[in-house]
């Protein structure tokens, strides 16, 4: 490994911001993200209603969430979802991005369009898709929201709806990146739109690709007000992903310490899932995609 | 990762990346001077939070006491009593006034609860008594309220006795009424009935024939808002009653689990499956919500002839379908079950909701001389006036007042003489039971349960 000697002075840290600037930064983050995080942690070995001091109960509520049926049927929900929003999302956005990174005037016009959806709040769109689902009154008046697959799909589809022009916009900047002359250079091999889209565009994009995957992941793990305005956790408990199963657990038994046991596994599995997807698609390494040219 | 980081600074051109030059700062005299500052704004900053944090709480000695209310349309009614309150001489004589804190409905479990764990605790609150009261009172966080009542005519005299009852834990009082009495009743649309020449049924025979006649007319019987589970809800906690009688709740609601088995559960989970085979609620339902409106549309524009709702359905279709409400809205008891040991006099709902005191009130005196004010005839005319029907015992005399007095004397002599008043399950029991109750309800409706299924999971819940 070629660790020289840093350099603690001189050319390579002349003009770099002072470190100081990242205290604020990294103390929102120590307030706001890590001492929550440490303190669900612990409250996940007590049991708490709320009021009062949390009662230490070691690992009851881990032992309860590993014997839990609705846990095994939130987490496999929870995959589910991940992965059907991954491929609806995936698919939609590459194809929107990869067109909308041609420069003419109309694609700016309409990227601008497609991104509007981005901008509104989750709660918005959900409400506006529960009242568009409604069955008396809505635009599709079938019993979607309170049937188990309707329901789902509704989910997969309203965040689809959100989140596709974020991921269009990743792989419309990707998408830019790659350089002309390889297109160039395929057009005089006589390799069609088809072709150049799999051989150059597709693998060139591997690792925006991956960037939005993760995103995708981790954001689908999360996935919560829509679950809470559309169906709340259901028909019964058919759509109750695990973030849904941990609000329920806490503010609406006031078992704060199991969902505090929910909340931990939720940030081991995120964590866990997003440095395999790193490690398996080499993304880590930050090879650049032009090696090779 | 060590050989992959390596590699991806070797080949980048930047050298030393973010944590070599925070490591090359940290021995810097600049550094030092800066963090002081640094330090010194952290200070400034969890100072002023913990400040904030402290500020208005109970226990601080100050004389304006918080009081949290679900809000809805009803608040204004409690609005009105604060701003009397605040000019009376009981406020001067206590030296305090009152803030009233309106929350949204959605939120409002979860904001007290959280609330009631905090600093800004409320010091007065409103609730559903029973089970929605006893995590606070375990805590030792409520006041009680037994000897005050009993100490005080107006307050002992005012209510109606069932209904005092109903905001008491172990026969102790911490609950004060404050709105109007929420029986549930069956609603029906008049013009409907007459249409098909059919009458308000009395029994579940009666119901089933009125369900047949109405689906050959194509009209859905019932409508019902099963997005949201605690319309559903409503539907067993009557044919509970009307089959078993209310000492088969009461047994639950006293914490013995095994009463779920009661042969009245399992036979009122059937009725239900039965109706909705039978599409009494439609094919639909499972999507429908009360609280947006579609339920009661449904049923205002005639396309389900009846609605199983509390009482505050009359002010909904006031509100939103007038005409509806003051010409075709008919009402009458929940029909009994053949073979069934309940009497059709009993309600189930809500008896009312109630004020309760925080044990870390700031100010008592003025607390309690607040919650008085809710014993007196001008709060129930004001109730009386929304709609509502007041739980005093001076009630009967005020109804002549409402805005649709032949509704008002049903409700209020529907409760008056109701053998029984059995508090909606959900807010009867702990939430922790609740929650789940909710769950197996829905999945019951829903078709992901059987009958079965559903008593053996609820016998569960402890």
């Amino acid at each position: 490994m070629p660790q020289g000697p840093r350099k603690r002075s001189g050319a390579a840290t002349a003009g770099r911001p002072h470190a100081v600037w990242a205290l604020p930064g990294v103390l929102f983050f120590a307030f706001f993200a890590v001492v929550p995080m440490g303190l669900a942690f612990y409250l996940s070995f007590t049991s708490w209603d709320g009021l009062g001091d949390p009662t230490p109960v070691g690992l009851d509520n881990w032992r309860k969430l590993i014997d839990d049926d609705r846990m095994i049927q939130s987490l496999w929900l929870t995959v589910l979802l991940t992965a059907a929003s991954w491929v609806f999302q995936t698919v939609i956005a590459l194809l929107l991005g990869v067109w909308a990174a041609g420069r003419q005037r109309n694609r700016a016009v309409l990227s601008a369009i497609f991104f509007v959806p981005f901008l509104l709040s989750s709660t918005a769109i959900a409400l506006l898709f529960y009242a568009l689902l409604d069955p008396n009154f809505g635009i599709i008046r079938e019993n979607i929201l309170g049937s188990s697959g309707g329901a789902f799909l509704a989910i997969v589809f309203v965040g689809g709806w959100q989140f596709i022009p974020f991921h269009t916009l990743i792989y419309q900047g990707g998408a830019r990146q790659i350089p002309e002359v390889l297109y160039q250079a395929a057009a005089i091999d006589g390799a069609g739109r088809y072709r150049q889209f799999f051989s150059i565009t597709l693998p060139q994009l591997r690792h925006t690709i991956t960037t939005s995957t993760v995103l995708m992941v981790v954001g689908s793990l999360t996935y919560f007000e829509t679950v809470l305005i559309l169906t709340k956790g259901g028909p019964g408990t058919d759509t109750a992903i695990l973030p849904y199963l941990m609000y329920e657990a806490g503010f609406k038994s006031y078992d704060f310490g199991y969902a505090s046991a929910i909340a931990s596994f939720l940030v081991l599995v995120a964590t866990g899932l997003s440095l395999i997807l790193v490690r398996l698609t080499g993304f880590g390494g930050m090879r650049s995609t032009r090696e090779g040219m | 990762m060590e050989s992959i980081n390596g590699r991806s600074n070797g080949g980048r051109p930047t050298g030393a990346g973010p944590g070599g030059s925070a490591g090359g700062s940290l021995g810097g005299r600049a550094f030092s001077r800066r963090w002081v500052l640094g330090a010194g704004a952290t200070t400034l900053l969890t100072t002023g939070l913990t400040a904030c944090g402290s500020d208005d709480g109970p226990g601080g000695g100050g004389g304006t006491i918080d009081a949290f209310v679900y809000g809805d349309d009803a608040v204004k009614v409690q609005q009105t009593a604060v701003e009397r309150f605040n000019k009376s001489a009981a406020s001067k004589s206590a030296k305090g006034t009152v803030k009233l804190v309106k929350v949204p409905g959605a939120d409002y479990t979860s904001k007290l609860r959280t609330a009631m764990g905090s600093p800004s605790a409320p010091d007065v609150f409103f609730n559903w008594g029973g089970g929605s009261i006893r995590a606070y009172q375990e805590a030792k966080q409520l006041v009680d309220l037994t000897d005050t009542i009993a100490g005080d005519p107006v307050l002992k005299s005012g209510f109606l006795p069932a209904v005092l009852a109903a905001g008491a834990l172990g026969g102790r009082n911490y609950g004060i009424p404050m709105r109007g009495m929420q029986p549930v009743i069956l609603f029906y649309n008049k013009s409907v009935f007459a249409e098909h020449k059919l009458q308000p049924p009395t029994t579940w025979a009666e119901l089933k024939d009125v369900n047949a006649k109405l689906k050959a007319a194509k009209i859905t019987p019932f409508a019902l808002g099963g997005a949201d589970t605690w319309t559903e809800l409503m539907w067993l906690e009557y044919l509970v009653d009307r089959i078993g009688g209310p000492e088969v709740f009461a047994k639950i609601q006293g914490g013995d689990a095994s009463a779920w088995g009661d042969p009245a559960v399992l036979k009122a989970a059937e009725r239900v499956k039965e109706l909705i085979d039978d599409g009494a609620f439609g094919s639909k339902f499972s999507s429908v919500s009360y609280v947006n409106g579609g339920a009661p549309a449904v049923f205002a524009k005639g396309k389900a002839a009846m609605h199983l709702m509390g009482s505050w359905e009359y002010s909904t279709q006031l509100g939103k379908f007038p005409s509806f409400a003051k010409n075709d809205l008919g009402w009458c008891p929940f029909p009994t079950v053949e073979g069934g040991t309940g009497d059709i006099r009993n309600v189930v709902g809500n008896p009312t909701n109630y004020w309760s005191v925080n044990a870390r009130a700031g100010n008592k005196d003025a607390a309690i001389a607040f919650l008085k004010d809710c014993a007196s005839e001008t709060y129930a005319k004001a109730l009386v006036a929304n709609g509502d029907i007041p739980t005093t015992s001076n009630a009967a005399k005020l109804l002549d007042a409402s805005p649709n007095p032949e509704f008002a004397k049903f409700q209020y002599e529907m409760v008056e003489k109701a053998p029984a008043f059995t508090l909606s399950w959900d807010q009867a029991v702990d939430a922790d039971i609740a929650t789940p109750m909710l769950t197996e309800i829905n999945k019951l409706f829903v078709g992901k349960s059987s009958p079965s299924a559903f008593v053996s999971a609820l016998k569960e819940l402890k």
